[in-house]
């Protein structure tokens, strides 16, 4: 059996995978922006750029989740609004309540609607886009009932929620440790639990997966609950950053979140991807994001230039797509 | 004899319209590899549904293990041991070779109740070491080529505890020295008292690592034996069940004027250097193993895919068509290999399958659908094909293999072509739709239709051919003259790793 | 014909049928479904309110509906290929921005037109070669034009607003047929209804339609050229959605960059609401026309009896559930049914 484990063959391996593209495509974009304006990489830039994209990496790995299932959830933004507003409104009656307990609050309303979204794919047979079509309305629509049109403002929280993403520990805010946390956590959970990867095989090949025995139905209904208590989480801390609550709030933030997942690499028939990449993709819309003032582009181009990229990165997958087959197809024959 | 490990007794399975199995028997054996012959559509590939728990019988018994047994789904009979080694169904592309072996019973570490790839990998590494296979574990199963893929599938078979394990055509994919080692894993599967059930129509493949063997026809069991005790005649006259002659109309070849010449057509990591010249009249066969690139040849002329090489013209004008449209234009049509995926749209109506390719001709002006129009041109090509259906209307999925393959044929006559290519036409279909796709041919190439038939059976491709272009691994071995070829010489050709030096083109 | 003892309509022998099933064939058909809903939704709210069932209120009320209807009619042809466009509403966005800016600039009224149609084609027709060269899921692709369109929009506009428009320019959004309550939109809906409903029940194009949406690749071993008719749907919708943009700038006669956000998911809910299914191959205009008005007067009867804009939201997207949970419900009782009289048998 030749020892593969050269250190050209590593190189080689590593190259082909879509993170080391993100990471080169990074360091490519850093250079000029930094050159351009040096206190881009200050410690201070940095820190708010990873504190930006933190919410979106944590409801990024949920909507990746979905995807690699072969499915798509569309109602990740009406339920960051439902359980925000529900931390919100909360918060305002019972200051007292301490904020972790929130956060646990909010992850207990996104299991909740995601176990909602979840049953209806699985045993309902209906398809994930129109379920999630029809309940990004509904939990939107259940907000406004809830909030009775009102707002939660920074006044009527409590100061200690408000804090708790601002706080520091060991110069690291905690919003940022809660998500390392969770990606730390999400990482093990799909590279060492049966259901995680029982996750890839639904997504890459459903028949197969049948014949060794994955139960399909129960894989998509943890799918969508892991996925709507990211969301949920999303939501209690989203309250507390921006320190308000309103109806509106996270709407379109699906998009943002598949974005993510496809600079990542993530392939939308299902069954490929990883979250290293989710969340390298992430840093690569934050760093892009922020990175628009210091070229003198205006925020309100931000929009345009996020489709650009994603659609860069569209065709960056299909010329890699097609340059790995060309070589398979030469090593065949003829 | 060894103890029966699983007996099958007047085992039936009916599908609306057809009777894929009709009361046969089989007794397999520890330790022993049993070989299921018979021609498309005799049953095999049902019987296998059947024993893998995809299909449950109408009527009979199956006892394993000296038990009565029904199974209620595909997981029941693998957990009774019974492993059947598909193509690409049970393959996760974008997962490596351990964990596509793995998925479904992944190891755990005892202590931590988390994923113990270590030890997945090194059972992998083990298992492909035991059996001789260089395959790296952490591979992509995706980045493995297709005969690598099949010796993955087999692993993993052995990963879970096979008692009996079923391989379907399972050299069709493979050149020579793969074969060899996959002969050497079914040889150590036996040692390991494993019951082997080997599908196979290759009569030297039978003949080398066969024990024993049952015939199917028409879904009916004809009989059994021990190879040692058998020969190749005796097996096909079992298979058949008459003589050639009876199955292959006769027709006298009137060979016409060049309408197609093929040079050194090639397609990257397809086929190569593929030159033959077709004529009015004359029925050119296309045989070759399964994997040879044949399909991929007709599918370039027709225009779905694209030559990356050599040249084609088409009654003297040159040809390059750019899509199927432009083949139907200039007279070509492909009954493709698929029939469900390729040849029909399943969930469409007789009707409008049969009608798809010729809309602009039935419409108003090219746009307008004339129903009444559509519906003559249908009934008219529909019934030249007696088709058995309950009208028109139906959807294509309703109807039975060989009904649905008229249907793609009457789609095809309508367009009135002057090459007729078929792909394969009498896959799993039963022999009296197979007669009347033969007569059909012959009636064709009488009208002075140029027709390319791929085929891999042997008595077909010698009783329906005036010549036979035989290719191997995507090149053209050898162009022989049907009267004067033999099974031999085009078998030898089908494996032939040169161009031949006796060819007649 | 032979053998028609041997082969089975659908599951079963159609003339063999007794009147209960042939019924119950029938009632589950969508478009019955759609019919019946829709009469007991009408009749709700007659009930409720007198405002209802009255002509004029009805008329205004399609005001409301009309452009989302009308794009609901090239989003036909695409999902039913087994595409989805969810970049219409960018694409209304951007073409509304040139509409308003060309406006300000003292453009005319024909070429007010012109240019929303031109823009919105072009817009439409980079969607359909993006998807079929970079063969990617039109859903990867049309997310990056959404944020592309509108982008584009935002970047120009910022949170401005255009609202200088030429004289007579509201008539296309806000008048009507000339001596009748009937708005001009509403007409032009019906009239665009039709035409839509011939292209794909009576052309040999809508024929393809549904070949590509069961069965692509069957569909290109027949000679249907998949490719091209993806991107004529793609180019057809851009530019219905250049239509409605004149059409809404004309109504509210503002221009904002955030103008028709969300529409693209509504407008896919009313083409699945209306029985085409998600993935391709089925599904009629009628179905869909009666969809966007169910949609539409249901919205405008929950308007009367002052519901909340936030419940209607909760009821459309209950509805949109419902409507697709109900066919499934059913398939599983009608195979349940058939299992037990087989076992019977």
């Amino acid at each position: 059996m030749p020892d593969d484990r050269s250190l050209a063959s590593f190189v080689k391996k590593a190259f082909a995978r879509r993170e080391s593209t993100l990471i080169l495509l990074l360091f490519v974009l850093l250079v000029p922006i930094s050159v351009r304006s040096p206190q881009f990489l200050s410690m201070k830039n940095i820190s708010t750029i990873l504190n930006d994209m933190a919410i979106l990496s944590i409801v990024a790995i949920g909507e990746f989740y979905v995807i690699l299932s072969g499915g798509i959830d569309l109602s990740v933004g009406s339920i960051i609004a439902f359980s925000g507003m529900a931390c919100g409104m909360v918060n305002e009656s019972h200051p007292e309540l301490s904020p972790a307990l929130l956060l646990l609050l909010g992850i207990a309303i996104g299991v909740a609607m995601g176990l909602v979204n979840g049953l209806l794919v699985a045993y309902g047979k209906i398809p994930p886009i129109i379920t999630t079509l029809g309940t990004v309305n509904i939990y939107r629509g259940m907000t406004f009932l809830l909030s009775k049109g009102t707002w939660v403002t920074a006044h009527e929280m409590s100061p200690s929620y408000i804090a708790l993403p601002r706080t520091t520990f060991i110069g690291i805010s905690i919003l940022l440790w809660i998500a390392f946390f969770v990606i730390a956590l999400c990482y093990y959970f799909s590279r060492f639990t049966r259901t995680g990867r029982e996750i890839y095989a639904i997504g890459g090949n459903p028949t197969a997966a049948k014949f060794v025995g994955v139960n399909e139905n129960r894989v998509r209904v943890v799918v969508f609950l892991v996925s709507g208590a990211l969301c949920g989480l999303a939501g209690a801390l989203w309250t507390a950053r921006y320190a308000s609550a309103v109806n509106e709030m996270a709407t379109g933030f699906e998009m943002q979140a598949v974005a993510a997942c496809v600079l990542g690499g993530v392939n939308f028939s299902g069954g490929a991807g990883g979250i290293i990449g989710v969340v390298l993709g992430t840093l690569f819309l934050g760093v892009v994001t922020n990175a628009l003032p210091v070229i003198y582009l205006s925020v309100f181009w931000q929009t345009f230039v996020q489709g650009l990229i994603i659609l860069l990165a569209l065709a960056l997958n299909t010329l890699s797509d097609q340059h790995k087959n060309k070589k398979l197809l030469a090593q065949r024959r003829g | 004899m060894p103890d029966a490990l699983l007996e099958v007794h007047n085992l039936t399975k009916i599908f609306p319209g057809i009777r894929a199995l009709d009361d046969v028997h089989l007794t397999l054996r520890s330790g022993e590899v049993h070989a299921l012959i018979g021609e498309n559509g005799a049953g095999k590939s049902t019987l296998v549904k059947v024993l893998t728990g995809v299909y449950i019988p109408t009527s009979g018994t199956l006892t394993f293990e000296g038990k009565d047994i029904s199974f209620r789904n595909a997981i029941d009979a693998q957990a009774a041991g019974i492993v059947a080694i598909h193509q690409e169904a049970s393959m996760f592309p974008e997962l490596t070779v351990t964990e596509n072996i793995f998925m479904g019973h992944h190891l755990r570490n005892p202590r931590t109740k988390t994923l113990d790839w270590k030890a997945m990998t090194e059972q992998t590494r083990q298992l492909l070491g035991r059996m001789q296979l260089d395959i790296d574990p952490d591979t992509l199963v995706k980045n493995l080529s297709v005969a690598k893929r099949h010796m993955v599938e087999i692993t993993k078979a052995l990963s879970l505890d096979a008692k009996l394990v079923i391989m379907d055509e399972p050299t069709s994919a493979l050149t020579g020295r793969e074969v060899e080692d996959l002969f050497r894993i079914v040889r150590s599967l036996k040692e390991q008292g494993k019951a082997i059930l080997f599908i196979s129509h290759k009569f030297d493949e039978i003949f080398t690592i066969c024990d024993y063997y049952t015939v199917f026809r028409d879904g009916q069991y004809i009989g059994e034996g021990k190879v040692a005790d058998s020969n190749e005649d005796t097996i096909i006259n079992m298979m058949i069940g008459r003589s050639i002659d009876q199955l292959y109309p006769e027709h006298q070849m009137q060979k016409g004027k060049e309408v197609l010449r093929v040079e050194k057509l090639c397609q990257l990591g397809a086929f190569k250097d593929i030159s033959f010249t077709l004529h009015e009249g004359e029925v050119l066969g296309l045989f070759g193993l399964v994997g040879a690139g044949r399909s991929e040849v007709v599918r370039t002329i027709f225009g779905i895919d694209k030559a990356s090489g050599g040249t084609m013209s088409l009654l003297g004008e040159p040809f390059s068509p750019k899509g199927a449209k432009e083949s139907m234009k200039r007279g070509i049509a492909l009954v493709p290999e698929d029939r469900q995926k390729q040849g029909l749209v399943l969930k469409m109506s007789l009707t409008k399958n049969i009608s798809l390719p010729v809309l602009k001709q039935l419409s108003y002006k090219g746009l307008v659908t004339r129903a009444g129009k559509e519906q003559a041109y249908v009934q008219d090509h529909g019934s030249q094909m007696e088709i058995k259906a309950a009208g028109y209307h139906v959807d294509a999925e309703t109807l039975s293999g060989g009904n649905q393959q008229k249907v793609v044929l009457a789609k095809w006559i309508g367009t009135s072509p002057k090459i007729l290519i078929l792909d394969e036409p009498t896959k799993g279909i039963d022999v009296a739709t197979k007669a009347a796709v033969h007569q059909f041919v012959c009636d064709m190439a009488q009208k002075g239709v140029a027709v390319i038939l791929i085929s891999s059976e042997l008595p077909e491709v010698l009783g329906m051919a005036d010549r036979i272009l035989v290719m191997h691994e995507g090149c053209q071995t050898a162009i022989l003259d049907a009267r004067k070829a033999t099974a031999e010489s085009v078998m030898k050709a089908a494996i032939a790793t040169t161009v031949m030096e006796d060819t007649h083109a | 014909m032979e053998g028609q003892r041997d082969l089975v309509a659908k599951g079963r022998l159609i003339n063999e049928m007794s009147l209960k099933n042939r019924l119950i064939e029938f009632f589950t058909k969508w478009e019955v479904l759609l019919v019946i809903i829709f009469i007991g939704v009408f009749v709700f709210f007659t009930l409720r309110t007198p405002y209802f069932l009255d002509w004029f209120n009805l008329m205004n009320a399609s005001f409301q509906f009309s452009e989302k209807a009308i794009m609901a009619l090239p989003m036909i042809f695409i999902i039913m290929c087994g595409d989805i466009d969810i970049s219409i509403a960018s694409i209304i966005a951007l073409c509304a921005y040139v509409v308003g800016s060309a406006a300000q600039g003292g453009a005319s009224i024909p070429s007010l037109i012109f240019l929303s149609l031109l823009v919105g084609t072009l817009a439409g027709l980079f969607n359909g070669l993006m998807i079929t060269s970079l063969d990617m899921p039109a859903i990867a692709v049309t997310l990056a034009t959404q944020s592309i369109f509108r982008g584009i929009s935002i970047g120009l506009l910022g949170d401005q607003a255009r609202t200088t428009f030429p004289e007579g320019f509201g008539f296309f959004g806000q008048e009507f047929i000339k001596g009748t309550i009937i708005p001009f939109e509403f007409v032009l809906y019906l009239v665009l209804m039709l035409v839509f409903a011939f292209i794909l029940h009576k052309t040999t194009y809508g024929r393809r339609l549904y070949a590509i949406g069961n069965s692509a690749e069957a569909a290109r071993f027949s000679g249907v050229n998949v490719k091209l008719t993806r991107v004529i749907n793609f180019t057809v919708t851009g530019f219905f959605c250049g239509l409605t943009a004149v059409l809404l700038a004309s109504r509210i006669l503002s221009v904002r960059s955030n103008i028709a956000t969300g529409w693209d998911l509504e407008i896919i809910t009313l083409v699945v609401l209306g029985g085409v299914a998600i993935t391709g191959g089925r599904g009629t205009v009628f179905g869909v026309f009666l969809g966007s008005l169910l949609v539409g007067y249901l919205k405008f009867g929950m308007g009367l009896l002052k519901f909340s804009g936030t419940l209607m939201t909760i009821v459309i997207g209950s509805l949109l559930i419902s409507a697709v949970l109900l066919p499934r419900l059913l398939d599983l009782y009608k195979a349940n049914r058939k299992l037990r009289l087989q076992a019977q048998r």
